[in-house]
């Protein structure tokens, strides 16, 4: 018979091995990320809810005029009818800090594999397992060296979400019209100039279609999140869930429904139409 | 003059055995055999030539001849395998990264078939881009963007978006963004060919007059013998990467170098090949033998014609009658046309070549009747009607060209 491959040994030896070796610089960045990010949610639920609500129908008006903002105002009263307010700004702090990351991580990782082939064969079966591999297999260990709490949530939402940053900035400055490349190369462009003055601002429908992508991923992510201490609405989803009270889990459930939709829209309208004239066409 | 751009022995290969390729074909083994023994595709090959300052050099020859190629070796967007390039006393291909971006920075500029300008800038700035790439500040590439937009008219457009405008005005951005440089030699890749043929002709005529004000260097590739002719100080011919022929335009026509030239000049010749069922137009209106004279008369003062081709039942063309003749007929009471005094007109030929027509039409008060066989009357000549003919099949005889391959 064949003898049975020990990678569960393995991982087991490289995990505990790691955890030795960075464990307590590991527990320090956690404490210390998770003070920021709680300061941050405070001061968040610390704003009046009325202000809030007033600010994003504002934002909504700029990206989809009425509708979009009467349907933003309504749907944020009822959060806040629902008494979730609180949860759900913890859930937004939690998606907006994520998404923050995974943009901040991706693009240059997007653009990088654009520019450079072998790059992009390492990355891609990378952002395979990130997308198909169950969280909990990656979530277990790194519990291990951060710690239930916000961080292991932030790692996991950003393993998960930022895949879609990654690709849609790769493809969008792959599909920049190789006659403009060239016509830039022409006129003796440089690779950094290429690349801020021509790829990038052609390559950005598509770069913001991917923070819209990522944005929305983080957000589903969040009762997992919950799972490990990451609280917001997930954690009423999972309490709901435990004591199978339906009708809460219900009302938490469309809750995260309309922050979705909310961040969404705004996300996705703010990026395209109007803004291409103001944002690209004044950065000569 | 001096010699300005100066290729020696510039070969391109495409391929990954390209050594070995290269060997071949200074071997003097052909393309096909070498696509077929490496793998390797030849762009272009051992191709030596010289510009002249001021001149305006135009290669042609039809797609896949690498003329394309040869032009992107000149500021190395492609690069040559092997060969010597001297632009202005500088070896090109010896340059570094770096001197090679100055260099088509300052030196050179180039002006696309499908006109590459950036959509999400607007005209000026589009214009500006090869001076910001070259870190002018922002108020003097503006300055200098709007001063060379006027330069080709289009000072009005500046804060528009490429998108706004037609095809000849984006060209015209185009060439005043290669302009905005000040660059010594003008890259021009089939720069008019994506135009319509009565903006194409505004557009060439346009390059002339600009070449006479500013004498650069231009480079200027076509597909198109009538644009290579009416532009060209020099031609050079290519086929299957290399030179045929290089000489003035009245040397590539008179002198063709071989059957290959010969075919291709003797393709645009419209005139030698168009013949009068080609260009006529269809007889409208007609009057005939047993017409009343004031229903003739009344015909052709509808149409507003002084005179009219008269058949009869037959469709014979018996002659032409005038609106006097007319008149006369009616007060002479008259019943019908065939009364009336006809003024004899010689018919031409459905076949006759226009070449042969150009000069009777030219010579001729009336429109040229055009005949079959059996003298019935088929179609008339106009004078307008050559000149339409001879613009509109300008394409088509590309792809006659392209057809003797």
């Amino acid at each position: 018979m064949l003898p049975q491959l020990p990678l569960d040994n393995w991982v087991n030896a490289l995990v505990s091995w790691v955890y030795s070796a960075l464990g307590p610089f590991c527990n320090l960045v956690s404490e210390f990320i998770k003070t920021i990010v709680t300061a941050i949610t405070n001061e968040m639920t610390a704003i009046p809810w009325l202000v809030v609500l007033v600010v994003f129908s504002a934002l909504a008006f700029l990206a989809g005029r009425w509708k979009l903002m009467i349907g933003t105002a309504i749907g944020l009263f009822l959060v806040y009818d629902l008494a979730l307010w609180n949860d759900m700004m913890a859930t937004l702090v939690l998606v907006i800090l994520s998404a923050f990351v995974s943009v901040v991580i991706g693009l240059p990782i997007g653009i990088w594999s654009a520019r450079s082939n072998r790059v992009y064969k390492l990355v891609a079966p990378l952002l395979d397992l990130m997308q198909t591999m169950p969280a909990f297999v990656y979530l277990v260990p790194v519990l291990i060296f951060f710690n239930i709490g916000l961080v292991p949530a932030i790692f996991a939402t950003v393993v998960f979400a930022m895949p879609p940053v990654i690709r849609l900035t790769r493809l969008g400055i792959l599909h920049v019209p190789t006659q403009l490349v060239e016509a830039s190369r022409a006129f003796g462009a440089s690779d950094r100039q290429l690349l801020w003055k021509v790829q990038i601002p052609l390559a950005m429908p598509s770069i913001k279609a991917g923070i819209n992508q990522t944005i929305m991923l983080s957000l589903s992510m969040v009762v997992i999140a919950s799972m490990i201490g990451a609280g917001g609405l997930g954690a009423d989803v999972m309490s709901a869930l435990q004591t199978i009270n339906v009708g809460k889990g219900f009302e938490a459930g469309i809750s995260i429904v309309i922050l979705a939709v909310i961040l969404d829209r705004i996300s996705q309208k703010l990026g395209t139409g109007r803004m291409r004239r103001q944002t690209m066409g004044g950065n000569a | 003059m001096a010699n300005f751009i100066e290729l020696k022995n510039v070969t391109k290969i495409f391929g990954t055995r390209k050594a070995q390729a290269l060997q071949l074909l200074q071997r003097g083994i052909g393309k096909e055999e070498i696509l077929k023994q490496t793998g390797a595709t030849v762009g272009v090959n051992q191709v030596s030539l010289t510009v002249k300052q001021g001149e305006l050099f135009v290669l042609m020859g039809l797609s896949g001849s690498g003329k394309s190629t040869l032009l992107r070796c000149l500021n190395r967007l492609v690069e040559p395998t092997s060969g010597l390039i001297r632009i202005d006393d500088t070896d090109i291909l010896s340059l570094s990264k770096k001197d090679l971006l100055r260099f088509r920075q300052t030196k050179m500029a180039m002006v696309f078939q499908h006109f590459a300008l950036l959509p999400h800038r607007t005209v000026v700035e589009n214009v500006a881009f090869g001076l910001e790439l070259q870190n002018v500040s922002k108020a003097d590439r503006l300055r200098i963007a709007r001063e060379k937009l006027s330069l080709v008219g289009l000072e009005e457009w500046a804060d528009y978006y490429p998108e706004d405008l037609s095809g000849g005005m984006q060209q015209r951005v185009g060439l005043a963004r290669a302009l905005a440089n000040d660059p010594d030699i003008l890259l021009m890749d089939e720069a008019f060919s994506a135009l319509d043929p009565l903006i194409r002709e505004d557009m060439q005529t346009e390059l002339l007059q600009l070449q006479h004000r500013l004498h650069k260097t231009v480079v200027f590739i076509t597909h198109d013998l009538n644009e290579a002719l009416r532009l060209g100080d020099r031609i050079a011919l290519m086929k299957d990467g290399q030179i045929i022929q290089c000489g003035t335009p009245d040397d590539i026509v008179s002198n063709p170098a071989n059957e290959y030239v010969a075919r291709f000049v003797r393709g645009v010749d419209l005139t030698k090949v168009l013949v009068a069922a080609d260009v006529m137009k269809r007889p409208s209106p007609l009057l005939r033998l047993k017409d009343g004279p004031r229903v003739a008369l009344r015909t052709l003062r509808d149409a507003g014609l002084s005179s009219g081709f008269v058949i009869d039942d037959a469709r014979t063309l018996q002659g032409i009658v005038s609106v006097d003749a007319l008149v006369t007929a009616v007060a002479e009471k008259k019943l019908s046309v065939s009364e009336c005094s006809l003024e004899d007109v010689t018919p031409v030929r459905k076949d006759t070549s226009l070449d042969a027509l150009l000069h009777r039409i030219v010579h001729s008060k009336y429109p040229l009747p055009v005949v079959d066989d059996k003298a019935r009357l088929e179609g008339l000549i106009l004078k307008s009607s050559i000149l339409e003919a001879l613009t509109s099949q300008g394409g088509e005889a590309d792809a006659a060209a392209t057809s003797t391959r």
